[in-house]
């Protein structure tokens, strides 16, 4: 964990600027609007908010880097948490079962039985912290520690869109089909994307999700 | 218009990549070597982003089904036109009904592993979320958002847009600016935020050792073999924007490259990342060949880039002296 913030590079393509402390709700509201600031910046092409951090590509790299890098860390001193209000969306999931198959290993890493996971797991309204890895797919904040679970040693090949899974400390739903290293517990349906809506992810940070147990297979 | 004759060649449409979209968890796919699309358009008159055909697998096939002129720039893949063989880097006009084919990559002074083929005007597929770029993932741009594949059909914006005489040609540009470590293709790194996590003897081997590009290597990420790295203590990561050439490693100690089709966030720490301008020659290198990685500077790397503009601008220049 940073005791001060860090800024670093990603080749001539990007900057990476990291928050301090443990990683909050209170924190991403700052990297939240420090994003919107920053996307006004000449150089910056896009202001992307990651957990707790903030990645700045460029329009075009800056001869002065030092210069950057101080007008970021000045602006995050000053910078006002922003509240976005979002909206709720409930997801109904079936957990367990060929749509969970690895609900066993959080059996046995966590060791809760398969309804106290899926109580724990369906109890909070999970924030979306921010967008990655795939078209339309979700960070979440907020997962109940007590059935935190490791990334899986062999990552697998392909888990489906609506895959509901656990890596780490954290939880997410795959948006589409592709090869992961979470441990699925469950599914459920969703479109998360769509390239021809003007706005083509379903949801954006500051918005929520709330899994609604449908069913689940012991 | 041309029809693709070959079968699961892993071919697929793209321009130089997706911008504006890393929001929503959209990558920016795009030619994995963009200045040997750039320059294919140049070579046509295009606009140096119109979207062309990247082709890594061979032989790969194509039949016009009118005439049109095209450019084949990238691997010289010893193309033919009905069976007379094409100049690579050229300007080249087809009649309707001939086939045109690029045979496996020569081997030579600087062998390369990825051919494009541009049409005049452009391969024309609707622009999704401003690209025409095959999203793989998300099952959007390019044709129908994947690989190409036998009977599929392509249209050129404009086939019979004036472009420049037949066999005007460009030296490549890894002809004509190539880098090397000892006699081993290279390219400049950037050393990124975990860089001091590793180990001395690690950082060392990092730059003074070759990597071999292993089969397991694609458009979404290069993974190498060598020298385990080592960091001095595990690394946990929060989840955070990544960019092709980012260099991760995964807790193997075996480095990953991230390339054009790479997920826009990852979590691995990061030793260094290959500058943008070195990215063309990433992407040309051929699985089984070993790499070797140079330490630059930031003003260095921004040179580079330059370079790259001005070699572009250059090519530009001398092209329309013979319109």
């Amino acid at each position: 964990m940073n005791k001060q913030p860090v800024f670093s590079v990603l080749g001539t393509t990007a900057a990476l600027f990291e928050a301090p402390g443990e990683m909050t709700l209170g924190t991403q509201r700052r990297i939240w609007s420090l994003a919107r600031e920053a996307q006004d910046w000449p150089e910056v092409r896009e202001a992307v908010p990651g957990m707790n951090n903030l990645m700045l590509t460029f329009a075009r790299a800056p001869r002065q880097l030092d210069a950057l890098q101080e007008r970021l860390l000045a602006a995050w001193e000053g910078i006002q948490p922003l509240a976005l209000e979002g909206r709720v969306i409930e997801l109904p999931v079936v957990y367990g079962g060929e749509g969970g198959p690895h609900m066993d290993d959080v059996v046995n890493h966590t060791g809760l039985s398969v309804d106290e996971i899926v109580q724990l797991h369906s109890a909070p309204l999970y924030p979306v912290y921010a967008l990655g890895s795939h078209p339309g797919y979700c960070y979440l904040g907020g997962m109940d520690p007590r059935i935190a679970t490791p990334r899986r040693k062999v990552p697998v090949v392909s888990i489906p869109g609506g895959a509901v899974s656990i890596g780490g400390s954290q939880t997410g739903v795959s948006a589409s089909a592709g090869p992961s290293g979470w441990n699925t517990i469950g599914s459920t349906q969703m479109c998360f994307f769509d390239p021809s809506r003007e706005v083509p992810a379903l949801l954006q940070p500051g918005d929520s999700i709330r899994f609604r147990v449908e069913k689940v297979i012991r | 218009m041309i029809e693709v004759l070959s079968a699961g060649a892993l071919a697929t449409v793209q321009d130089l990549g997706r911008n504006g979209c890393l929001r929503w968890g959209v990558g920016t796919s795009g030619a994995m070597d963009p200045l040997a699309l750039a320059a294919g358009n140049l070579l046509l008159a295009n606009d140096e982003g119109d979207a062309g055909i990247e082709v890594p697998v061979f032989p790969f096939r194509v039949r016009f089904t009118e005439d049109c002129a095209f450019a084949l720039t990238g691997a010289d893949c010893a193309a033919t036109l009905d069976d007379v063989p094409l100049l690579p880097w050229s300007v080249q006009r087809a009649r309707a009904g001939e086939t045109l084919k690029l045979n496996p990559p020569q081997m030579g002074p600087w062998r390369a592993s990825r051919a494009y083929l541009c049409l005049a005007g452009g391969v024309d597929v609707p622009a999704v979320l401003n690209s025409r770029s095959t999203q793989l993932r998300g099952a959007f741009g390019g044709l129908d958002g994947r690989a190409l594949r036998g009977g599929d059909t392509l249209t050129a914006a404009d086939p019979r847009r004036e472009v420049h005489p037949s066999g005007i040609g460009l030296v490549p540009p890894a002809l004509s600016m190539p880098l090397q470590a000892d006699g081993c293709p290279a390219v400049r790194v950037l050393p990124a935020a975990e860089y001091e996590g590793y180990t001395r003897a690690s950082r060392d081997a990092f730059w003074a050792t070759e990597w071999k590009i292993t089969p397991q290597s694609d458009r979404y990420g290069y993974r190498l073999s060598g020298e385990a790295l080592e960091p001095v203590a595990p690394m946990e990561m929060r989840s955070h924007g990544i960019v092709p050439g980012v260099i991760q490693v995964p807790p193997g100690g075996q480095p990953i490259v991230q390339m054009r089709d790479a997920q826009p966030s990852g979590g691995y720490p990061k030793l260094g990342t290959v500058i943008e301008a070195d990215l063309w020659r990433l992407g040309q290198a051929p699985i089984g060949s070993r790499i070797r990685f140079i330490e630059t500077t930031w003003d260095a790397a921004l040179s580079a880039l330059d370079e790259l503009r001005a070699w572009l601008d250059e090519s530009r220049r001398l092209l329309e002296l013979h319109r």
